[in-house]
C-alpha cells in the first residue's frame, strides 16, 4: 500500500471515528447515570435523519434551518422516550428497564416504516458538502473536514456542561451514587431529562453527518451505526465521555482498516469489531477507561 | 418414596401428553396445511421460548445470543439431513467442503448433531463470558450472535454465504415439534425443580450469596446456558425444515427479539406463562396479517400498510413492561393442585400419606 492510499484510508477513518465518537457519547451519558444500555439510541439517531428529510423536502425550508430543528426535534423526542419508557420503570430490576429498551428500539423502528415507509429515500445534500480536495493524490471529501470540526465543537461544548454547569455537576453527582444525589435535593427527573436531551441531540449531529456521508435514509439505517457506536462506548468503558470518543475513533480506524490492509477479510468486519469487545472485555471488564 | 399426589400428578401428566398425542394424530391427519403450519409454529415458539426461559428467567442471565445458537442448529442439521443432489444444487458457487457433500442422515441423526453442535458451541461462548454479569454479558452474547451471522454470511464453502440454503426438504411435521416441546418442557421443568434449579435461582436472586452458600457459579451458568443451547438448537433445526430456505439473516436478532417478547410476556421464570405467551403470539402473528392487508371500512378503501404487525407488536411489548411487569403468570406455574383450588374452593388438601 502507497503511503497516499494510507492517509486516504486514515483521513476515512479519522471522520468515520468522530462520527462513531458522537454516537457513542449518548450510550455513555445514559449508562453513566442510569445504568441502562438505551438501545433505542440507534433508531432515534434514524429519526433524526427523517426529520432533516422532512424539513428540506415537505417545508422546503432552508437546509441550515432544517438541520438545527431536526436536532432540536431529536432532543425532544430522547426526552419524550425518556418520560414514557424508562421514567415509570426507575425502580423496577434492570431487565424491565433493558425489555423496555429493546421493545422502544422496534417501536421506532416499526413507527418509522409505517409512517416514513419503507423505500430508501435519497437525502438532500448541499453542495458545501459534495466538494472534494484533492492534496497531492489524497481525494478528501468536505463532510470529512466537517465532521471532526463538529466534532471537536460539541464534544467542546459537553466537556464544558459536564464540568462547569450546575446541570453538569448534578450529572456526574447522579451517576456516583443515585440515591445520595436524589436525599441532596437533586431534580434527578430534569437532570436524566436533561441528558437525554444532550445524547439525542449529538446522535443527531452524527446522524445529519452521517446522511451528508452516505446520502441514503432508511428505517433500519440506525441499526448499523448504531451498534457499533455502542460497541464503541462499551470497548472505552461505557459511562466514560473520554472512554466513548477514545473507542469511537478506534471503532472508526478499525472498520476502514481492516477493510483497507486485508481485503479477503472485509467481509468480517463487523465481526473483528465484537470480537474486539469481548477481548477488551475479558481483559478488563469494565472497559478501557472504565472506573471499577 | 413417592406420595399419592405426586403419583396422582404423574397420571395426570401422562393424560395430557396422551391427549396431546390424540390431538397431534387428528391434526396431522385432518387440518388444513395452514392451521397445521401454526401449530407447528407454535411448538417451535414453545421449544425456543422455554430454552431461552431457563437461561433468561431462572438463571437471571440476560443472554440477546438465542438467535446464533438456532442457526447453528438450523446449518448443522441441514448440511447432514440434506441429500447430495440438494446441496449439489446449492452450492454452485463454492463447493460444499468434504465430508458434508456425501454425506446424508436421517432427520433424527441430524437433530442431534444440531442439538449438540449447539450445546458445545453455548459451552464454549458462554464459559468465559459467564465472567460477565448483567448488561455486558447481554451485549457479549448479543455480539456472538452477529458475529456467528457474519461469518455464515462468508463462510461460503460451509454454509453458502448469504445465497442461504434453498429446497430444504420438509421433515418437520407436527410429531417432531410437538415431541421436542414436550420433551424441552419436561428436561426444564425437571431441571428447574431439582437442586440444580435451586441453585440457578439463587443465582438470579443474588449471586455472592449464591456463591457463599457453596454454588458453583461456573458449573451452574454453564449447565443453563449448555441445556438452553441444545433446546435452540432443536428450535433452529426444526424452523429450518419447515420453512425450507434459510439464510444467515434469517437468524437476526429480530428473531431474538420476538422469543424475548414471549418470554417475557409469559413471565420470567415461568414455563407455563412462556407456553401461553409462545402459542398466543404465534397464532397472534398470523391473525394480524389482516391488518396489513387491503381493507374498506364503512366503505372508505384502506390500502395495506406494511410494517403495521410489527408496530402492533412493539406496541403489546412496550404495554406489557410498562403496565404487567410481571408478564402473564410472573413466576408461577399451572399446577393440578392449583387447578383443583380453583374447581373445588370448599374442598380441604388431601393429606399427604407416605
Amino acid at each position: 500500500m502507497t503511503f497516499n492510499a494510507f492517509l486516504q484510508n486514515l483521513s476515512n477513518g479519522i471522520s468515520l471515528g468522530f462520527l462513531f465518537a458522537l454516537i457513542a457519547i449518548g450510550y455513555s451519558m445514559v449508562y453513566g447515570i442510569l445504568n441502562l444500555i438505551n438501545f433505542a439510541h440507534g433508531d432515534i439517531f434514524m429519526m433524526a435523519t427523517f426529520f432533516a428529510y422532512y424539513a428540506i423536502a415537505f417545508f422546503s425550508l432552508p437546509w441550515g434551518i432544517a438541520f438545527f430543528l431536526a436536532i432540536v426535534l431529536t432532543a425532544v423526542l430522547g426526552v419524550l422516550v425518556d418520560r414514557f419508557a424508562y421514567r415509570p420503570l426507575r425502580n423496577s430490576p434492570r431487565i424491565s428497564c433493558l425489555c423496555s429498551a429493546i421493545g422502544m428500539s422496534f417501536l421506532l423502528e416499526n413507527f418509522a416504516i409505517v409512517v416514513f415507509g419503507g423505500r430508501p429515500k435519497a437525502f438532500f445534500r448541499p453542495e458545501v458538502f459534495t466538494k472534494v480536495f484533492v492534496m497531492s493524490g489524497v481525494r478528501i471529501h468536505s463532510v470529512s473536514i466537517v465532521t471532526p470540526i463538529i466534532a471537536i465543537l460539541a464534544l467542546l461544548a459537553l466537556t464544558y456542561i459536564i464540568y462547569r454547569t450546575k446541570t453538569g455537576l448534578a450529572m456526574r453527582a447522579i451517576s456516583r451514587d443515585f440515591d445520595t444525589a436524589n436525599l441532596m435535593g437533586i431534580n434527578i427527573n430534569k437532570t436524566i431529562a436533561v441528558t437525554f436531551a444532550i445524547g439525542s441531540g449529538l446522535a443527531a449531529t452524527g446522524a445529519i453527518l452521517w446522511a451528508l456521508r452516505y446520502p441514503q435514509i432508511y428505517p433500519y439505517m440506525g441499526i448499523f451505526p448504531g451498534w457499533r457506536a455502542f460497541a464503541a462506548a462499551i470497548m472505552g468503558g461505557i459511562g466514560s465521555i473520554r472512554g466513548a470518543t477514545l473507542g469511537g475513533f478506534l471503532v472508526g480506524l478499525l472498520t476502514i482498516m481492516i477493510v483497507a490492509f486485508l481485503p479477503a477479510l472485509a467481509g468480517y468486519k463487523d465481526a473483528f469489531i465484537f470480537v474486539g469487545v469481548i477481548i477488551v472485555l475479558l481483559w478488563k471488564p469494565k472497559g478501557l477507561f472504565g472506573e471499577d | 418414596m413417592i406420595s399419592k399426589k405426586m403419583r396422582n400428578n404423574n397420571k395426570l401428566n401422562c393424560l395430557v401428553i396422551l391427549l396431546v398425542i390424540i390431538f397431534v394424530t387428528i391434526a396431522e391427519r385432518s387440518f388444513d396445511a395452514y392451521v397445521i403450519r401454526i401449530l407447528n409454529l407454535c411448538a417451535i415458539y414453545i421449544i425456543l421460548g422455554v430454552s431461552l426461559n431457563l437461561i433468561n428467567g431462572f438463571t437471571g442471565q440476560f443472554s440477546l445470543g438465542h438467535a446464533g445458537f438456532m442457526a447453528i442448529g438450523a446449518y448443522a442439521s441441514a448440511l447432514l439431513y440434506m441429500s447430495p443432489q440438494i446441496k449439489e444444487v446449492n452450492y454452485f458457487i463454492t463447493p460444499l467442503i468434504m465430508p458434508f457433500r456425501v454425506i446424508e442422515t436421517s432427520f433424527f441423526v441430524s437433530l442431534i448433531f444440531a442439538g449438540l453442535v449447539a450445546a458445545l458451541v453455548g459451552f464454549l461462548v458462554g464459559a468465559p463470558c459467564l465472567r460477565l454479569k448483567g448488561d455486558y454479558l447481554a451485549i457479549v452474547t448479543f455480539g456472538f450472535a452477529e458475529i456467528i451471522r457474519v461469518v455464515f454470511n462468508n463462510l461460503q464453502s460451509v454454509t453458502n454465504g448469504p445465497l442461504g440454503l434453498k429446497g430444504l426438504p420438509i421433515y418437520t411435521n407436527l410429531w417432531w415439534t410437538w415431541g421436542i416441546a414436550i420433551l424441552t418442557v419436561l428436561v426444564v421443568k425437571n431441571i428447574v425443580n431439582s437442586s440444580y434449579g435451586r441453585a440457578l435461582k439463587s443465582i438470579r436472586e443474588n449471586e455472592s450469596a449464591a456463591e457463599a452458600m457453596g454454588v458453583n457459579l461456573f458449573f451452574h451458568k454453564s449447565l443453563a446456558f449448555t441445556v438452553g443451547a441444545f433446546f435452540a438448537g432443536l428450535g433452529g433445526a426444526l424452523l429450518g425444515s419447515l420453512v425450507m430456505t434459510i439464510d444467515p439473516n434469517t437468524f437476526s436478532f429480530l428473531l431474538t427479539f420476538q422469543l424475548i417478547v414471549i418470554v417475557i410476556v409469559g413471565g420470567l421464570g415461568s414455563i407455563t406463562g412462556t407456553i401461553i405467551a409462545a402459542s398466543a403470539i404465534a397464532v397472534l402473528m398470523e391473525l394480524l396479517r389482516a391488518v396489513e392487508a387491503p381493507m374498506n371500512i364503512f366503505g372508505l378503501h384502506v390500502p395495506g400498510i406494511p410494517g403495521m404487525r410489527m408496530l402492533i407488536f412493539a406496541i403489546l411489548l412496550m404495554t406489557v413492561v410498562l403496565f404487567f411487569k410481571q408478564g402473564i403468570m410472573g413466576n408461577k406455574e399451572w399446577s393440578w393442585e392449583g387447578l383443583f383450588k380453583i374447581i373445588f374452593p370448599k374442598q380441604r388438601d388431601i393429606k399427604e400419606g407416605d
